[in-house]
């Protein structure tokens, strides 16, 4: 079981939260102006990278907040976790483990 | 009653505890300190088991956890009995029963013994081959005759009644495996100041220092050390001891899940004690100690009681003063052939010879053998034994250049095979470090690491006692060093091999990597010997062969096809030599073949482990609304919503005394409420109160409907979408204030929808003011349906004008009922006249009772869900999740009047405008009614035109709720139909497995179309 550090709570066991999915996915502005296959990729199509993956998390049974996360999709560790609205930091898969 | 085959003296067992069990109902003696394999082998019987294909009889292959044959049954009584327990494993008690298993009627004649002789037609893959025709028959025929014939042990019908606790633990170094390099671990680490956990899954500490009898350290016996040695852990305050304790799984981010055997070993368990612990032990840094497995030699007829590994022997001997028999054969491929000989000698066994297979045999141990004059044979290999239920003899022939010599026959009571020893990866494996096959050591070794753990002695290939026991003591340092780090572990590492800070020096004496990997030679018609790799699952080297044969190369083909390493055991004893004799058929270098994934358990666990208390009432949460015991008071039958439990129907004795069945309470309760009026507990509806100066905008963007321009103490029906367009939930949504709505979800929505709602929230428009909160369980909702609701409700309320003008349809008051605060909707979801009367839960039965009271001169009937969904059918309102799946927009489900056209934007809105949205041939809702009035649809049921089409026979649609309808006195139906609105008046087809059901088409609503009634 996955140890993640909620940036507000603190490190907490895995069933404490909800995965959300790709982070820093930004609601268009305006849906209307968009084409369909730019609203398509906005729906449906994600990164799914292998290596670090910025990720949403929600802490559904502590404080309730979404975070975002890093993770690193091939050793499933988490590099750092940071409050919503915050950029992604810059930093790479070796560069720590779950704290 | 004689312990024939035990020792004179020696061993750990003690000698002044007689004890008495019995073993497939006869009684036996043994000593505290025995297991119940260990006992037996000392009352001289070896046949334990049927094997599980070939029904073969089956003795003690090993002394361990490893032991493929030896699976008993172990019961206190009908309830609590074991099935599939290792006897190698299980400690002897006072009144200890055990049960051979797999075998009818008796072990020594046993009637399955026939599929031995019935091998040939028992290929590996036979499974796959034979028995896939007809059609249908592995279901019903042969699964079950083959389970019934080829299996394990029988698990007891009666519930459990033992408990088992789950606790978590936290420390700085977990040391799995309390033998030499385990122990040293635990010192290190502990000297160091770290919190230490040992666990080793054997009743005593010490791993293979138990069954030392002449290795000395620190200038002290082995023994002696121990004991000193778990003293001074026990001393400390920083180190936790759990002997009978498996490290069974290891899991991501250091969480290791230990099985404790609590009871098992009492022969009477205190009742405060539970049966098994589990611990999730969450350990900054591991240390793995598991030790090897020794392997055995694979050559024909390897399988009969009384052929066992070598070093079990001497383990039997040296540990629990039990000799295997009075005559041993010994086939080795290394020296632990040699010590186990002549610890067996000194114990009083003769040795008859030993068959090396080595060419060059050399060295200190075997010097000692023929010093000691015993008859040692290079160059020879085991090419059979003889003997019914007990080897009697075995045959050693001379190879030369690879030429199998002639036989000679050896008469003895006991085979003992080493073939090296395997270092135990399987818990670094399920850690996910990479193995790397060590040529030299001639084994899999932990590689680069994944956690943050480090392998110490014998299972990453060290040997010699003093070598594992510097290294364990070194990697016991390095983890209490790693573990002061908790901010930046190192990771993806390969652990540097570490230096102790200090010197254990012991003698023993040192088996080196010596081994063989495979099946050794034998020149004889390889379709009559069968050569066991795998024990427990009955697998030969000649099933491997045909494996590689037929095409398989990967060595997770060839484990499916042969199912060698798939028993419960997971082929501890058999793995590697499957590969060397895959290795050997494909001429690959075994690091080509590949290596299976070792997963967890380590050895089998019990389900009560994993249950834990969750089981019975407290399985799953149970959710009851405030009004649930007067329903069950009044006779309601229930069903189960998600967690909540509601009132299904109210049935009535009728004329008689009869109980009237479903249809007749839902007949009756539906006639009610149209005709006088009815009472129903809505409380599990979803509730969420959404306040804040920018509630009505959020609401904008959530819901489909328009918000801005609705007064407070009005309702309005919403719609919710997700963001790709489909129905999500609906509900009823009051505005309270200009900055407060009253929001209802469907039942199990709840959660999801609030989710939902919190996500745009907090990460799309964290700008709005607005606050959400679940309301769901402060709030009992009391449904009051039918023409005569008003007047029961009148006589209760306070502060509120009921009158049609003042309180139409569709609007929300505040006031009190039975002085009780309310917020009041005229609502209906039957399509009559109707109110919700939402008040705090804690007076949700008191003002049930009292509207139930008010409502008796009408004849009010409660109803229950039953009828809730067969009065909104009538009325073709749709259910979230019955009528839509998911895939519905809210024009399929003839909700197009909800959606706010003119709003610029709410969620799913964009994905609405797509042209698949509105496509014409979108599945729409209708209704159908059955040209029989009798019939009543299947919900789900395929609806077509021409039932007689061409397979596929193009599909419509499908019936999503269907009734009879008592107030109709007809069947009604809903469904959804492709182009359904266009196809109203048409005539389709209900395709059943016998026949088609007619049907038309028709608008969904049943029951009065215009919607006179709900004004009253
Ligand atoms: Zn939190």
């Amino acid at each position: 079981m996955l140890i993640i550090t909620c940036p507000w709570c603190g490190a907490r066991p895995e069933v404490e939260f909800r995965y959300g999915g790709e982070a820093h996915i930004a609601r268009p502005a305006d849906p209307s102006a968009l084409t369909d296959q730019e609203w398509a990729d906005f729906l449906y199509n994600r990164t799914n990278p292998k290596g670090l993956h910025a990720e949403r998390w929600r802490h559904i049974h502590g404080c309730g907040r979404y975070f975002n996360a890093l993770r690193d999709t091939v050793s499933d560790f988490f590099v750092t976790t940071y409050k919503a609205g915050e950029a992604r930091p810059d930093v790479d898969a070796s560069s720590g483990g779950s704290k | 009653m004689t312990n024939r085959f035990r020792t004179a003296s020696g061993g750990r067992i003690d000698r002044a505890a007689p004890l008495s069990f019995r073993f497939d109902g006869q009684t036996f003696s043994g000593f505290k300190g025995d297991t119940l394999a260990s006992a037996l082998i000392a009352n001289g019987v070896h046949l334990i088991g049927r094997s599980f294909k070939y029904h073969r009889p089956r003795g003690f292959l090993s002394a361990g956890s490893d032991e493929p044959n030896a699976l008993v049954n172990v019961a206190r009584d009908a309830a609590r009995a074991a099935p599939n327990l290792r006897a190698t494993q299980v400690e002897l008690h006072e009144g200890l029963k055990a049960q051979s298993q797999n075998r009818w009627p008796s072990l020594s004649f046993d009637a399955g013994a026939v599929n031995d002789l019935a091998s040939p037609f028992l290929p590996s893959g036979f499974y796959y081959k034979t028995f896939m025709w007809p059609a249908g028959a592995w279901k019903r025929f042969y699964e079950p005759k083959i389970r019934a014939m080829a299996g394990l042990g029988v698990a007891p019908e009666l519930p459990d009644p033992d408990r088992y606790t789950q606790n978590h633990a936290h420390c700085d170094v977990l040391v799995v495996g309390a033998g030499p390099a385990g122990l040293a671990a635990a010192l290190a680490a502990a000297e160091s100041g770290a919190r230490v956990i040992l666990c080793d899954e054997q009743a005593e500490l010490g791993g293979s220092l138990l069954s030392e009898v002449s290795a000395t350290i620190e200038g002290r016996p082995a023994a002696e050390w121990l004991a000193a040695t778990l003293a001074s852990l026990a001393a400390r305050d920083n180190v936790t001891l759990m002997p009978r304790t498996t490290a069974f799984g290891y899991f991501p981010h250091n969480l290791i899940a230990l099985a404790e055997r609590v009871t098992d070993h009492l022969a009477t368990p205190g009742a405060d004690l539970p049966r098994e612990r589990l611990w999730q032990v969450r350990a900054t840094e591991v240390v793995i100690a598991a030790g090897a497995l020794e392997r055995p030699l694979v050559f024909p007829e390897n399988d009969r009681p009384g052929v066992l590994l070598a070093d079990s022997a001497r383990t039997y001997a040296n540990r629990y003063g039990a000799k295997v028999g009075e005559r041993a054969v010994i086939f080795t491929a290394c020296d632990a052939g040699y010590r186990a000989a002549l610890d067996l000698k000194a114990a009083g066994v003769s040795i008859a010879a030993i068959a090396d297979l080595r060419t060059e045999v050399s060295g200190e141990l075997p010097a000692r053998a023929l010093a000691a004059g015993i008859d040692v044979r290079p160059s020879t290999v085991l090419v059979g034994t003889k003997g019914r239920l007990r080897v009697s003899s075995a045959q050693l022939a001379k190879v030369k250049n690879g030429a199998v010599g002639p036989a000679e026959t050896i008469a003895c009571d006991s085979v003992l095979i080493s073939g090296g020893f395997t270092p135990s990866v399987h818990l670094f494996s399920q850690s996910r470090g990479k193995l790397i096959w060590d040529g030299a050591a001639g084994a899999y070794l932990p590689g680069t690491s994944v956690e943050r753990e480090r392998s110490a002695g014998a299972c990453r290939g060290v040997h010699g006692l003093q070598r594992v026991l510097e290294d364990g003591y070194a990697q016991g340092e390095a983890a209490a060093l790693a573990s002061r780090d908790h901010a930046s572990p190192a990771r993806g590492a390969t652990p540097a091999p570490a230096t102790p800070s200090r010197a254990i020096p012991a003698s023993a004496e040192d088996l080196g990597s010596a081994g063989f990997i495979g099946a050794t030679p034998h020149g004889r018609n390889p379709a009559l010997a069968k050569a066991f790799v795998d024990w427990q699952n009955d697998v030969t080297s000649k099933d491997i062969l045909l494996a590689t044969r037929e095409g398989m190369r990967s060595i997770e083909h060839v484990k499916r096809y042969t199912t060698t390493g798939m028993a419960t055991d997971q082929g501890k004893t058999s793995n590697m030599n499957t590969l060397g004799i895959v290795s050997e058929a494909l001429d690959t270098p075994v690091p080509k073949i590949g290596l299976t994934t070792f997963r967890p358990p380590f050895t089998p666990t019990t389900f009560g482990l994993f249950a834990g208390a969750a089981r019975g009432d407290v399985f799953d949460p149970l959710r009851k609304t405030a009004i649930h015991d007067w329903a069950a008071e009044h006779g309601a039958a229930f069903e189960d919503v998600g967690n909540w439990k509601r009132a299904h129907y109210f049935p009535r004795a009728g004329a008689g005394g009869r109980m009237e069945d479903m249809h007749a309470a839902v007949a009756r309760e539906c006639k009610a409420v149209r005709a006088s009026v009815g009472m129903f507990d809505a409380s599990t509806l979803g509730k969420i109160e959404i306040v804040g100066p920018d509630a009505a905008e959020f609401m904008n963007r959530m819901y489909t409907n328009a918000w801005a321009k609705l007064e407070p103490g009005r309702l309005r029906y919403g719609v919710m979408l997700r963001e790709d367009g489909f129905v999500m939930d609906d509900g009823v949504v009051g505005r309270m204030a200009a900055d407060r709505f009253h929001v209802t979800t469907t039942t199990g929505g709840a959660p999801r929808v609030l989710a939902h709602m919190e996500d745009y929230l907090q990460t799309e428009w964290p700008d709005l003011d607005v606050w959400l909160t679940s309301t769901t369980e402060q709030w009992s909702v009391i449904a009051v349906q039918g023409p005569k609701a008003r007047e029961v409700i009148a006589p209760l309320i306070e502060g509120i004008d009921l009158s049609k003008e003042a309180f139409p349809h569709m609007c929300v008051r505040e006031g009190t009922i039975l002085g009780v605060p309310t917020r009041l909707f005229s609502v209906s979801f039957t399509g009559e006249l109707g109110f919700e009367i939402n008040v705090p839960s804690a007076y949700g039965r008191a003002v049930w009772e009292a509207v139930y009271a008010a409502g008796e001169r009408f004849g009010i009937t409660p109803y229950g869900t039953e009828t809730m969904h067969v009065l909104r059918a009538e009325k073709g309102y749709i259910i979230v999740g019955q009528e839509t799946d998911g895939t519905a927009t809210p024009d399929d489900a003839n909700l197009g009047w909800a959606v706010g056209k003119a709003k610029k934007d709410f969620v799913g809105k964009r994905s609405l405008a797509r042209d698949a949205m509105s496509a014409p041939d979108r599945r729409q809702l209708v209704g159908l009614k059955t040209t029989d009035p009798k019939i009543v649809l299947e919900e789900g049921a395929q609806i077509v035109t021409d039932p007689a089409a061409p397979v596929p026979v193009p599909m419509l649609g499908f019936v999503t709720s269907s009734y009879h309808s008592a107030v109709l006195g007809r069947s009604i139906a809903l469904a959804m139909v492709k182009g359904g609105r266009a196809r109203i008046g048409q005539k389709l087809m209900v395709p059943m497995p016998t026949h088609a059901i007619e049907v038309e088409v028709v608008e969904p609503v049943f029951y009065d179309p215009k919607g006179e009634r709900l004004n009253g």
